[in-house]
């Protein structure tokens, strides 16, 4: 058990923290939550920041475009990133976390060198098209179908929920490429580009008023058979991987994000008085163990991956079902510190909390990570 | 970063279970509990301990220790938690090396801490100030209480390897819930089946993971806010995992013959151990107003 850093990963350190201290002052204002394409510049220009510097896919594979650094480094960028305020990935979630990440541990040479440079260098963004009306948690339950015409799939059906479709080229898309096999069995992993015909978004709003995802009707619309990762049918498998990534890494900056955000309610509390409330006070106290130890679960998995050859482990399910809850009780807790301000919709705490509702239900709900925990770590067995 | 066990880690820990499966397994821990008089202190097993180097394990070779570090000391305690063994281990292995005879295990050692004194009158020696030391009766069948007049003040070593202890049982009561939620069947099938016991169960995995993971950090770190930490977190794991697997055991867990309650009572004690929740909770407040809360690594 070692948390120390070695003298190159200390060093790696010492030189992202300069570099940040120096581009971080020079950036644009951020722009506002509903301004989406105002919002795609800015974090792809951020993107484009850390390309330039060589930051970005660090711990890619170096085949892939990346670095081919460790994912301690990785840790340690994000650690760093995040205490320094640095821009959030924002649009660029999808394709440097989840799609980006599957495409290099699945896709072909030609695959990889087609898609993988643009989300490094912040050119292109991309979208999550799994969820639909009528399969969220079961997933598997899709319907979207496509047919193969010559060497295109032929697509049509709808999705649901998908986060920054407005602005994507690309979406990673679940299809039934079988419509008579079992469930599981029938799905194709795509790469759709989201300019082809057929394609209409329509924005939904969100409980805090914006519109951060989108219904994608898709009538007829043509994707090359070549944009399929992965083997026909066997996109379940493709799949696994891509949601080993988004549960299993996507969060961990976020939890010294919230580490930060919590210093800043104990010094807001004392500010105004509320910290002279020892329930309150202790309550804080409390959600410092909890994210310090979530960081220690992270530290945990992190090190367990790299052992394991970099992808994920199932401990991703067991670290977002801790850390959904915790990061609700953070922003609950930040209104017990403002009062009637925490009403105020300009307040960012006030949108803050509000996104924080959809943590227990983006990216598998908390009782479907249950139902992994107890089934694929525990062993017990599936219900009927 | 290699924040996982290490090869010799793992084979220290496996030593441990083995050694307390063969010598303090279950038959010999519900023959204590069930013993006509007061608990009693198994001395024979003392000394094995001694032996094995479970209280001599921090101490440096060139005092006739084993010379290994707090990691390995949580380890050890951790399996002596899931085993649910008995006697004032804390207080023996802060002992030894100061008290003569503690680090092979010949010498029993008690301690003060907080108001409570565990194993007065079995012990050797005891540290900490026990004027008007009244006996209590204690609500864990394996641990005779005393109560003192006068507070000892906590020792971060101890809570640490208390939280380790706590995190053992928590990991043990969650394997009892799993094995039974496998086999008893109500409704034709196991009720490991059924949701509602297989959330019990995952959320029983979620509390060990995160509790491992802040007492392990805490042992490498040796910090005391990550040990307060690991403490609040350990006492939950332990405190709640034994609740659940009690309600998974359904009336069966409500019995003096299921270990259940053993695991929740001891759980009880040892929150009650060193820093209380509530200092705890106040000083990692406290940590909040720095620039950089959280752990320095
Ligand atoms: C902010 C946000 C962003 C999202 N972004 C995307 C995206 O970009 N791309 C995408 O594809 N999807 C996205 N999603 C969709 C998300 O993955 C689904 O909402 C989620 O998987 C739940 O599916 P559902 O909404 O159909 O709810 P349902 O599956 O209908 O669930 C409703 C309730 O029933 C419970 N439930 C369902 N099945 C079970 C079961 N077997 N056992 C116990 N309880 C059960 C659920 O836990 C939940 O409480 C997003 C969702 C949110 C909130």
């Amino acid at each position: 058990m070692d948390l120390s850093y070695t003298p190159e990963e200390e060093d790696f350190r010492g030189r992202l923290r300069e570099w940040l201290a120096k581009v971080l002052p020079g950036l644009p204002p951020k722009p506002s939550p509903d301004d989406w394409p105002g919002r795609r510049a800015y974090d792809l220009g951020w993107q484009r920041t850390l390309y330039d510097a060589g930051y970005a896919g660090l711990h890619w594979p170096i085949d892939a475009g990346g670095r081919g650094a460790t994912p301690t480094q990785h840790l340690i960028f994000l650690e760093e990133t995040e205490n320094a305020g640095a821009p959030y990935v924002g649009a660029n979630f999808v394709g440097l976390l989840h799609a980006g990440p599957t495409i290099a541990a699945e896709g072909s040479a030609e695959q990889r060198a087609r898609w993988l440079p643009p989300v490094l260098r912040g050119e292109e963004v991309w979208c999550q098209g799994f969820s639909e009306p009528d399969a969220g948690s079961d997933l598997a339950a899709l319907r979207t179908r496509a047919w193969r015409d010559g060497d295109d799939y032929v697509v049509s059906g709808s999705k649901i929920w998908t986060s920054h479709a407005e602005v994507a080229d690309w979406c990673e898309l679940l299809v039934r490429t079988d419509a008579k096999a079992p469930k599981h069995r029938g799905i194709s992993w795509l790469a759709m580009p989201m300019d082809a015909p057929g394609i209409t978004v329509r924005p939904l709003r969100t409980l805090a008023g914006s519109t951060e995802f989108a219904e994608v009707f898709l009538d007829e619309v043509r994707v090359p058979v070549a944009n399929r990762v992965g083997a026909e049918n066997d996109g379940w498998r493709v799949t696994m991987v891509t949601l080993s990534f988004e549960r299993g890494t996507a969060f961990v900056g976020e939890v010294v994000a919230c580490r930060r955000v919590l210093g800043e309610l104990a010094r807001e509390a004392r500010k105004n008085g509320r910290w002279d409330d020892a329930v309150l006070r202790r309550g804080l106290g409390r959600l410092n163990a909890e994210f310090r130890a979530l960081w220690r679960l992270t530290q945990w998995n992190v090190s367990e991956s790299e052992r394991a050859g970099g992808v994920p482990g199932i401990g991703g399910s067991v670290f977002k079902l801790r850390y959904s809850r915790a990061r609700q009780e953070l922003y609950d807790a930040a209104a017990e510190v403002l009062g009637p301000e925490a009403l105020d919709l300009d307040s960012r705490w006030t949108l803050d909390r509000l996104s924080s509702l959809s943590y227990t239900i983006a990216a598998g709900t908390s009782q479907i990570q249950r139902n992994i925990v107890a089934e694929r770590i525990l062993g017990l067995p599936k219900g009927r | 970063m290699d924040f996982q066990l290490t090869d010799d880690q793992r084979a220290l820990r496996a030593g441990v279970r083995e050694l307390l499966v063969r010598r303090f397994g279950r038959e010999r821990l519900r023959a204590a509990v069930d013993a006509p008089d007061a608990p009693n202190l198994d001395r024979a097993l003392w000394r094995e301990l001694g032996e094995a180097g479970f209280f001599a394990l921090r101490l440096p070779e060139s005092a006739g220790g084993v010379g290994l570090g707090l990691p390995e000391a949580v380890l050890a305690f951790e399996e002596a938690g899931r085993a649910l063994l008995t006697g004032p281990l804390v207080a023996t292995h802060l002992a030894a090396g100061e008290v003569p005879g503690a680090a092979t295990g010949e010498t029993v050692v008690a301690a003060v801490d907080g108001t409570l004194v565990e194993w007065l009158d079995a012990a050797d020696v005891v540290r900490g100030d026990v004027t008007g030391a009244v006996p209590m009766r204690s609500a864990d069948p394996l641990t005779p209480l005393h109560r003192v007049p006068r507070a000892a003040p906590p020792d971060p070593v101890a809570a640490l390897l208390t939280a380790a202890e706590q995190l053992g049982s928590a990991a043990r009561t969650c394997e009892l819930a799993v094995q039974h939620a496998r086999t008893r069947e109500q409704f034709g099938q196991p009720i490991g089946a059924f949701q509602a016991v297989k959330h019990l169960c995952s959320e029983m995995l979620v509390r060990v993971e995160v509790a491992r993971g802040a007492v392990y950090a805490a042992a490498v770190t040796a910090d005391p806010l990550d040990i307060a930490a690991a403490g609040l977190l350990a006492d939950e794991a332990a405190e709640r995992g034994a609740r659940d697997c009690l309600q998974v055991h359904g009336g069966m867990g409500f019995t003096w013959e299921s270990d259940v309650h053993l695991h929740l009572k001891r759980a009880w004690l040892r929150a009650r151990r060193g820093q209380s929740a509530a200092e705890a909770e106040e000083a990692l407040a406290e940590d909040l107003q720095s620039a950089a809360p959280g752990p320095r690594t």
